[in-house]
């Protein structure tokens, strides 16, 4: 990392990690994408990228803007880093290994597979809250429904299941600076970090799951033992935080949005483009890193080798030079299709189908039970370095007759 | 047999020339002298041969000078008789009935290229090379074959391009070392690579790590059977929406079906992420995706509508859309 940057790219002093551009990000975004193509971020001596096609260049192109640098602020092959590097720290040729062998074990096909077991828990949960009327999206289903269903589908025990949120909570804030709020996240590190390892062990994971499958490649000689155990990992640290957020923000804009709701609950097989559009809107993947290996230009601006470049997924899927009509606003008729909420790329998301089959079959349960739903409170907002999510969304539902 | 009959033309045999061990190039001129239509690097014309045969051979002459077309043709003495009899039987100055070109191996726009070529393979590369540098982009060839004396184009390639032009004469320095230039996938690269079954089986074997859609190749065997006609333009019936769209080869059934304003949720549209899966009703997809399991690709019964298309001679599909 440099102290100053190359002479052609401006500065801000804004900080997106402070407490009020965590809770309301958007203005600092809108002033970060409309300063240009690359900012140079005087207090974490980074450069900050906002604009659709910046982050998309970014995210495509592997060869300059490297991943196993992590995806924080510092290089975590000079810092020492918390934990052994996951799939998303790594580069090819390794990343092509542990690639190949989770989309092996997760894709259409398998994933197909999911919706006869996912369904039945969404349509009870959904039940429960509409009998009730009054609820809070993400303490009563947003955190609720991935827990029900995604360890069952990876295959780990019951016990130790209450570590999957906070080691998640974990992962994804060392993605941002060393602050309180990184702090606060690592407060019981050992315990939540021993508990997953734990769990990616091939004794503890059930016969069935998508654990299993992936230590099947170490026997078939694919992987070896330290990486089925660090693909495990990142199911677990992956799979169920994004979700949740995913969920929560979801039904946040729907709460907030009566037309659209009342076009999905006349056609609810509307539910995934409901999803896409606030993963779109209110992406709960935020920002992230990437490293330069080379000198290069991005958007015109010379950047050296070695740097950090803070990527803002988030801003990128409300640039209006891409989605020209209302960016900033909620819309279901929209083609949301495109945006890099699941990133982009070699590394995009692998769990995507899973995240995208767990939204829909929520969403959907809610859409045909319920004809109206209204915040019964303000949401508000988590406190976290690189997601975007709800503490809290209370809503009152109207059930259909 | 080609499966598009097209149309054809007589043209004269200016010139026979052997340019490599058991390689003669022919160039092709009008009979009246005039230009020959526009093509594109990658394509190909059907050669009539006598009574019966049809065989298809890359153009490796200059998109840029269209005077002449220029095929090269490698005699394979055990192949069923097309390139002997063209060694044997034609002389200068003799008439031979061509098609028009046709493009099943077309150039796509990137900012690197990385050509790989196997013996007479070497043929629609050329093309494609002097397009790409024209454009200025950043190239290198890599072009095996069994001895330097065999492997036509190779000097007049080196002379011209140099350093970006790597020849492996097998006889020299063993076979191309596809393991080094495709071990490591690159960014914002494509591959062309056109040769012999083998080499291009471990060229997609290694490509399997790379971005989808990195990797195109032409394999002659196929081109010779005229099998590949996934170049062509298909339609689709959009079941549920009573709509039909046509999908022409520049565009995706993606593209098509969003023109006509239905939706379908898609996320990477270059055929990793699976979120475009969608039923087939009817007909049959050739899958270039790299996220559908062996089984599904098998069955038929769904495709990724950003990268799949309607396979060789299948002009049209149903789609659950």
């Amino acid at each position: 990392m440099t102290l100053s940057p190359t002479a052609d790219v401006t500065s801000l002093p804004d900080d997106p990690f402070s407490v009020a551009n965590i809770v309301d990000p958007y203005p600092m975004l809108t002033r970060l994408r409309e300063n240009g193509p690359v900012t140079w971020l005087e207090k974490y001596g980074v450069y900050a990228v906002a604009g659709f096609e910046e982050v998309y260049e970014v995210l495509t192109d592997f060869e300059t803007y490297c991943s196993s640098g992590g995806l924080g602020p510092h290089d975590i092959r000079k810092d020492e880093a918390w934990r052994p590097p996951s799939i998303l720290e790594s580069d090819p040729p390794t990343h092509t290994v542990m690639r190949r062998a989770l989309t092996g074990v997760i894709n259409p096909s398998t994933v197909r597979a999911l919706r006869e077991s996912f369904t039945p828990p969404a349509e009870e949960l959904a039940d429960e809250l509409v009998a009730r009327g009054e609820f809070d999206v993400v303490k009563d289903l947003a955190e609720k429904y991935p827990l029900r269903v995604f360890p069952d589908a990876v295959g780990i025990p019951e016990d130790g299941r209450e570590h999957l949120l906070p080691y998640g909570n974990m992962v994804f804030n060392a993605f941002g600076p060393k602050n309180e709020i990184r702090d606060r996240a690592f407060a019981n590190a050992d315990e939540h970090s021993a508990a997953i390892m734990r769990n990616c062990a091939r004794e503890n994971l059930d016969d069935t799951g998508f654990g299993a499958r992936i230590w099947d490649r170490v026997h078939d000689g694919l992987l070896t033992p330290e990486q089925a155990t660090l693909l495990v990992r990142a199911l677990l640290s992956a799979g169920v935080d994004t979700t949740v957020f995913g969920i929560g923000n979801t039904l946040k804009c729907l709460s907030q949005s009566p037309k659209a709701w009342a076009t999905l609950h006349d056609n609810p097989a509307l539910a995934k483009f409901a999803v896409d559009e606030a993963l779109r809107l209110e992406s709960p993947f935020q920002k992230f890193h990437r490293t330069t290996t080379a000198a290069g230009t991005l958007g015109g601006v010379d950047i050296p080798a070695e740097e950090k470049i803070l990527l803002f997924t988030g801003a990128a899927n409300r640039d209006p030079r891409q989605w020209p009509d209302n960016a900033d606003v909620y819309d279901i008729e929209r083609q949301a299709s495109g945006h890099v909420a699941f990133g982009m790329g070699l590394h995009q998301c692998v769990g995507q189908p899973i995240a995208r089959l767990e939204m829909e079959l929520v969403l959907k349960a809610l859409a045909t039970r319920v004809e109206r739903i209204e915040p019964a409170g303000e949401p508000v907002p988590i406190v976290h370095n690189s997601l975007r999510g709800f503490e809290s969304v209370p809503v009152k539902v109207t059930p259909r007759f | 047999m080609s499966v598009l009959r097209a149309r054809t033309r007589d043209v004269v045999v200016d010139r026979v020339e052997r340019i490599a061990e058991d390689v003669v190039s022919l160039v092709l001129v009008n009979q009246d002298g005039s230009p020959f239509p526009a093509w594109e690097p990658g394509s190909h014309v059907d050669l009539h041969l006598g009574e019966e045969h049809v065989r298809q051979y890359s153009l490796c002459s200059s998109p840029t000078d269209l005077s002449h077309l220029r095929i090269a043709v490698l005699n394979v003495p055990d192949s069923r008789g097309g390139s002997t009899w063209v060694h044997e039987n034609i002389r200068p100055g003799e008439t031979v009935s061509i098609s028009e070109p046709r493009n099943n191996f077309p150039i796509k726009d990137s900012r690197k290229y990385l050509f790989l070529a196997g013996g007479i393979g070497i043929t629609p590369i050329i093309p494609m090379i002097e397009w790409a540098h024209a454009a200025g982009k950043e190239w290198q060839l890599i072009y095996g074959g069994r001895s330097r004396g065999s492997m036509a184009f190779g000097d007049r390639l080196r002379e011209e391009y140099g350093d970006r032009v790597q020849l492996v004469p097998e006889d020299e320095s063993g076979r191309m070392d596809l393991q080094a230039v495709l071990g490591l996938p690159r960014a914002h690269m494509l591959v062309y690579a056109c040769g012999p079954t083998g080499m291009l089986r471990t060229v997609e074997d290694l490509c399997m790590g790379w971005p989808p859609g990195s990797l195109h190749t032409e394999k002659f065997a196929a081109t010779a059977l005229g099998t590949t006609s996934a170049a062509e333009p298909f339609d689709v019936d959009l079941v549920r929406s009573g709509k039909t769209v046509r999908v022409p080869t520049d565009r995706t059934i993606l593209d098509a079906v969003e023109d006509v304003g239905v939706r379908v949720l898609s996320s990477c549209r270059h055929g990793l992420c699976g979120t475009c899966e969608t039923t087939v009703l009817a007909g049959e997809p050739e899958h270039r995706d790299a996220v559908l399991p062996q089984e599904d690709r098998d069955s038929g019964d769904m495709m990724m509508i950003c990268v799949s298309r309607a396979a060789a001679g299948c002009r049209r599909l149903a789609l659950d859309l």
